[in-house]
């Protein structure tokens, strides 16, 4: 059978290079240059998949990006497998290895085709209304549903290709290279703008390359030579950049396109390795042309979906480019000429054509003519009202369409045939134009929806911009051109066009039927299986915004997003409810126009890359002493270090005692840094912090609270005053950027007066803080030369010193309540000074100790941590730190906002201490604090913000915030959890050394 | 995707930039004369037009710098830029 489906042909098939693939585990045949769909139609394969909701089968509809039926999965139970692929978009290549979705076990017999029998009882919103009582059963009935549904299968493993992403800017965009982006590609080049052309497909000059009818004719030449001599002189064009198999897949505004490129898709499997596969291309254009062409309708009528209904244009693409009969048979069913067109490329190969179904009565254009003279009987106003063949089309009836087209009329006549081509006129491909915000048209004359207010620089040509006729495709190309590109277009002055074709179309959305509508199954959206039934009820119902609709019927939701069936769906709402095309609004077509895989939208950002992080200029050391790590912001941050298989508790056990015993050492790289400099910089400070700058000397540090204007905490830190004008802030980790980022705002926005610049040093210094009560000997030996006696380096200041030569600033502050220094060193000296002190404090155990000891350590001392203790909505008077909030100055960032009526309630939530009844019992972070458990319901007080056990005070310790909590010390409060109530009281926030004896001590 | 002209830096692609609210929004100077429902209009208060509405952005991955936008929310077409402190161009 399969021999002779294949023709001697054009140019576009290589029959000198064989190629075999396999489509449901059988093998098949085909040539360089054929598509799946192109080479299993010549293997006599139409039927290739099964529909998503009734199990019909389904064959091959269209030749191009529109296909609703035919999608498949590529290379299943590979890595590389991928789901909902279009058969009409995959050009073969040795290696394929393809198989049809949705049924089981097999095409030929699914045993989900028993829906199609119970579909009476699945009409639209079958799942909505059935499944919904009783409400607590949806988790019983979602796991069968999500077990009968869906489409391919996604990859089980990770994707081994390569992505990349490519910016592009140019002058002028051209998409879609049919005859009209052909056009305007080489006008634009010529004309000194830098021109991308892009298109979908392998080939360029969209379906008029394969025009060869004497019934259209340019200049006298065969549409298809006179493209190719074109297609010839642009690619030597300098200005011009060409890009085939890239397809667009996003319009934004400002003329931001988004395009993917694919590059090893066609290509033997075996030489794919190491090669990028697809590129998303970021396209900024100054000028966008849309030349997206346009997609044929097909007819909705009973049991218009069997293998072996084809659209019209798909039938004569076949033919004409792959060299491929779709069938031996055909019948064509048409509104308007284009069918003739596809008549003409069957009738010059042989191919029989048994009938024409017209719906018009009267047919009036040169190619019609030419057709009847060939012997080809065209049934003049009539209609299909059935058609026969499970799994492919067999036979079909006819009737006479009424006067009005609302119903059928006379007697049925049965005519054979194993094809059928469906034509029901064009509907240009506007989903990029208004994806980009441009608004449509409708146009009565031939129901079509156009291109009428662009929203950027973009015109749409050719007939996405509804001209359908050759000529009037190639005259208004040339005069939009014109005007867009502001040029003169000498190059097509004499320009010659000949067209067979007349424009008449007989356009019925619904084609009638001589049974009820509820015994037919006239297919609107055969990708999710919408009939015009559906969408009847649907209205029914009470719908009536096709968004409404939409969703009920899921019309136009599937992966084509229906681009055969939208308009239907749309002409058939309005017909039902007798309102005008478009006063329900058009469906939105969001991108992409086809499906993306992920790998192409993450592109490199995958694995390490897939979210960057921060690494301390100690961050090697860490690694190779054990350390377990924690995210803090982008940063990895040594979280604890392990030894002989302790446990995170018994590590944070054994840290926490060893800093407060003799010695720890902490990585403090990550706090953010920024350096103010500047005549003003004391006031701007005082300006942000809520406590007085002015007064601090030189080589003092000051502990900061930062506010919003809202009155609420929003950083906190060390700032030491480095000279007279220049100081250096520390932030927390995860505040840096946004406290440089508002300390910027005010400066450039609100205060441009003062004199203050800012630098972000937080990379530029490695930060090691020494604590405990030896870590005063243990900086005696790292650094000798430095007098660190209290007199002369007392707590709270700083100094310049060196280490080894190298410049360095030594703060003694403390976050633990010890007695420590911080040496901040230009970070590629981190680590070696690190090690210096590993080694000068080996003899007093100094103990490495990650974020969750410091954490612990600050617990003990009641510190709070902005972000963890607090949460934006608390004051500094909410957390007890009343002392830091001036009472002189007169403005700081957020001043006002302490005493408005809402901030100066007493029963705000507090940041108080708890304490557990029993010692050993540590709440968990997050739990709820409650008075009275009896009471329903029941009063949620606050909650825990921190919680240790503390090594050094032998219990457990817990910061938390509760309503009113400022005067309930000594009060019992209850934590109730999931199995048992926890009974705590409220304590000092400061657990250990409240005296701040420790910091004092004479070492 | 924007492409926002920095009035200090040219043409550069939204990614590049954070908006920054409502424009023309002046801190008090004297916030402690304020009163609660006067102190409140500064600290809450703001417009969210369909149509004309003006904007603060930063530059922030670039120049770092404020500047204003007048844009029109219901096609998100930018009328002008400007720099902090300078009156806007269009109405």
């Amino acid at each position: 059978m399969s021999n002779n489906l294949r023709f001697k042909t054009s140019k576009f098939i290589d029959e000198t290079y064989r190629i075999s693939f396999k489509f449901n585990n059988k093998t098949y045949f085909g040539f360089k240059g054929d598509t799946l769909a192109s080479a299993l139609l010549a293997n006599g394969v139409h039927l290739v998949g099964r529909s998503f909701k009734y199990h019909r089968p389904r064959g091959i509809m269209t030749s191009g990006s529109e296909e609703p039926n035919a999608i498949i999965q590529l290379h299943d139970n590979s890595s590389r497998t991928e789901p909902n692929v279009r058969a009409t978009e995959v050009e073969i290549y040795e290696g394929l290895v393809a198989s049809s979705q949705n049924c089981w076990p097999s095409v030929n017999f699914d045993i989900g085709g028993i829906n199609n029998l119970l579909s009476p009882i699945l009409p639209a919103g079958f799942y909505y209304k059935t499944f919904m009582w009783p409400a607590s059963f949806w988790e019983k009935y979602e796991y069968f549903i999500r077990k009968s549904a869906g489409l391919g299968k996604s990859p089980k493993v990770a994707d081994p290709d390569i992505y990349e992403h490519n910016y592009i800017h140019c002058d002028v965009l051209v998409i879609g290279a049919g005859i009209s982006g052909i056009i305007a590609a080489k006008m634009a080049a010529k004309n000194g703008f830098k021109t991308l052309l892009v298109d979908e497909k392998s080939y360029l000059g969209g379906s008029s390359i394969y025009d060869n009818s004497e019934f259209s004719k340019i200049n006298n030449h065969l549409t298809s030579s006179w493209l190719e001599k074109e297609i010839n002189e642009i690619s030597k064009l300098e200005n011009l950049e060409i890009k085939t198999r890239t397809s667009v897949a996003a319009f934004h505004g400002y003329n931001f396109l988004l395009a993917r490129e694919n590059l090893t898709d066609h290509l033997p499997v075996n030489q794919r390795e190491n090669k990028v596969r697809q590129r998303l291309l970021k396209i900024r254009a100054k000028k966008v042309i849309t030349a997206t062409g346009s997609i044929e309708r097909p007819l909705i009528f009973d049991n218009n979906d069997r293998p072996g209904i084809l659209l019209s244009s798909a039938i004569k693409k076949y033919i004409d480019l792959y060299g491929v009969a779709c069938g031996k048979n055909n019948v064509l069913f048409t509104n308007n000429d284009t069918a003739y067109e596809t008549a003409m490329s069957l009738i010059q190969r042989g191919i029989k054509i048994n009938a024409i179904i017209d719906n018009r009565e009267q047919i009036d254009s040169k190619i019609s003519y030419e057709v009847e003279k060939n012997n080809i009987k065209i049934y003049k106003g009539y209609s299909i009202v059935e058609t026969y063949g499970y799994r492919r089309i067999n036979k079909i009836s006819i009737m006479k369409l009424s006067k009005d087209g609302q119903t059928v009329i006379g007697n049925k006549t049965k005519l054979n045939c194993d094809c059928l081509g469906l034509s029901g006129g064009w509907t240009p491909a506007v989903h990029l134009f208004t994806q980009s915000g441009g608004k449509l048209k409708f146009r009565e004359e031939d129901q079509v929806f156009i291109p009428d207010v662009y929203p950027s620089d973009q015109i749409s040509i050719g007939s996405c911009n509804g001209d359908f006729g050759l000529e009037e495709i190639v005259k208004n190309t040339l005069s939009s051109l014109k005007k867009f590109l502001n040029i003169d277009n000498s190059e097509y002055k004499t320009i010659e066009i000949i067209s067979g074709l007349n424009q008449s179309k007989r356009n019925i959305w619904l084609l009638p039927s001589d049974k009820s509508i509820g015994k037919t199954k006239s297919f609107v959206d055969y990708q999710n299986d919408a009939t015009s039934k559906d969408i009847k009820l649907a209205l029914r119902e009470g719908f009536r915004s096709i968004e409404h609709v939409k969703r009920y019927t899921t019309t136009g939701m599937g992966t084509d997003q229906g681009k055969l069936g939208n308009m239907h769906a749309l002409g058939i709402i309005s017909e039902t409810a007798g309102t005008k095309m478009g006063e329900h609004g058009t469906t939105t077509f969001r991108p992409p126009y086809t499906p993306l895989t992920f790998g192409t939208i993450v592109g490199r950002n995958v694995g390490e890359f897939f979210d960057i992080f921060r690494r301390t200029p100690i961050h090697d050391w860490h690694v190779a002493n054990n350390a377990e790590f924690e995210n803090v912001g982008q940063w990895k941050r040594a979280w604890y270090y392990p030894k002989d298989n302790e446990n995170m508790h018994q590590a944070v056990q054994r840290e926490s005692k060893a800093a407060r015993d003799s010695a720890g050492i902490l990585d403090a790289s990550t706090l953010g840094k920024i350096d103010i400099q500047g005549t003003d910089a004391s006031e701007f400070l005082n300006r942000v912090y809520t406590n007085a700058w002015s007064k601090l000397a030189v080589g003092k540090c000051r502990y900061g609270l930062m506010l919003n204007e809202d009155g609420m905490v929003y950083d906190d830190g060390v700032t030491t005053r480095l000279g007279e004008n220049h100081y250096i802030m520390t932030t927390t980790t995860g505040g840096a950027a946004n406290v440089l980022g508002k300390l910027e705002d005010y400066l450039q926005t609100e205060w441009p007066e003062l004199d203050v610049y800012l630098s972000s040093v937080t990379d530029h210094y490695a930060t090691i803080s020494v604590c405990g009560p030896n870590s005063k000997k243990i900086v005696s030996k790292v650094i000798p030369d430095l007098d660190l006696s209290d007199e002369k380096f007392p707590h709270m200041s700083f100094k310049n010193t060196k280490i080894d030569n190298i410049k360095c600033r030594v703060m003694r502050i403390s976050f633990t309540g010890e007695h420590s220094y911080e040496i901040n060193i230009q970070a590629n000296f981190g680590k070696s000074v690190w090690e210096k002190c590993m080694e000068a404090g080996k003899e007093f155990n100094i103990t490495p100790y990650g974020t969750e000891t410091m954490h612990l350590l600050r617990a003990e001392k009641g510190f709070i941590i902005v972000g963890q203790d607090t949460d934006a909505t608390l004051t500094p008077i909410d957390l007890q730190m009343d002392w830091i909030v001036s009472k002189k100055k007169y403005d700081f960032i957020g001043k006002r906002s302490l005493y408005r009526s809402d901030t100066i309630r007493e029963d705000r939530k507090q940041l108080v201490g708890l304490l557990t009844e029993n010692p050993e019992e540590v709440l968990e972070e997050g739990a709820q604090i409650v008075a009275d458990i009896k009471k329903s319901p029941i009063e949620m007080l606050g909650h825990v913000t921190s919680s240790y056990y503390s090594p050094n005070l032998k219990k457990s310790i817990a910061l938390g915030v509760v309503k009113g909590g400022k005067n309930m010390l000594g009060q019992k409060l209850i934590i109730p959890m999931e199995n048992k109530n926890i009974n705590v009281t409220v304590a000092d926030p400061v657990f250990f050394d409240k005296e701040g004896e420790r910091l004092n001590a004479k070492l | 995707m924007f492409l926002i002209n920095c009035p200090f830096c040219g043409e550069r692609e939204q990614s590049e930039f954070k908006a920054g609210g409502e424009a023309h929004i002046v801190r008090p100077k004297q916030p402690t004369e304020l009163s609660d429902d006067e102190w409140a209009e500064y600290l809450f208060m703001r417009k969210n037009i369909k149509g004309v509405q003006f904007e603060r952005w930063n530059h922030i991955h670039g120049c770092r710098k404020w500047f204003n936008m007048v844009r029109d929310t219901s096609n998100d077409q930018i009328k002008a830029v400007y720099k902090m402190g300078e009156k806007p161009p269009v109405k």
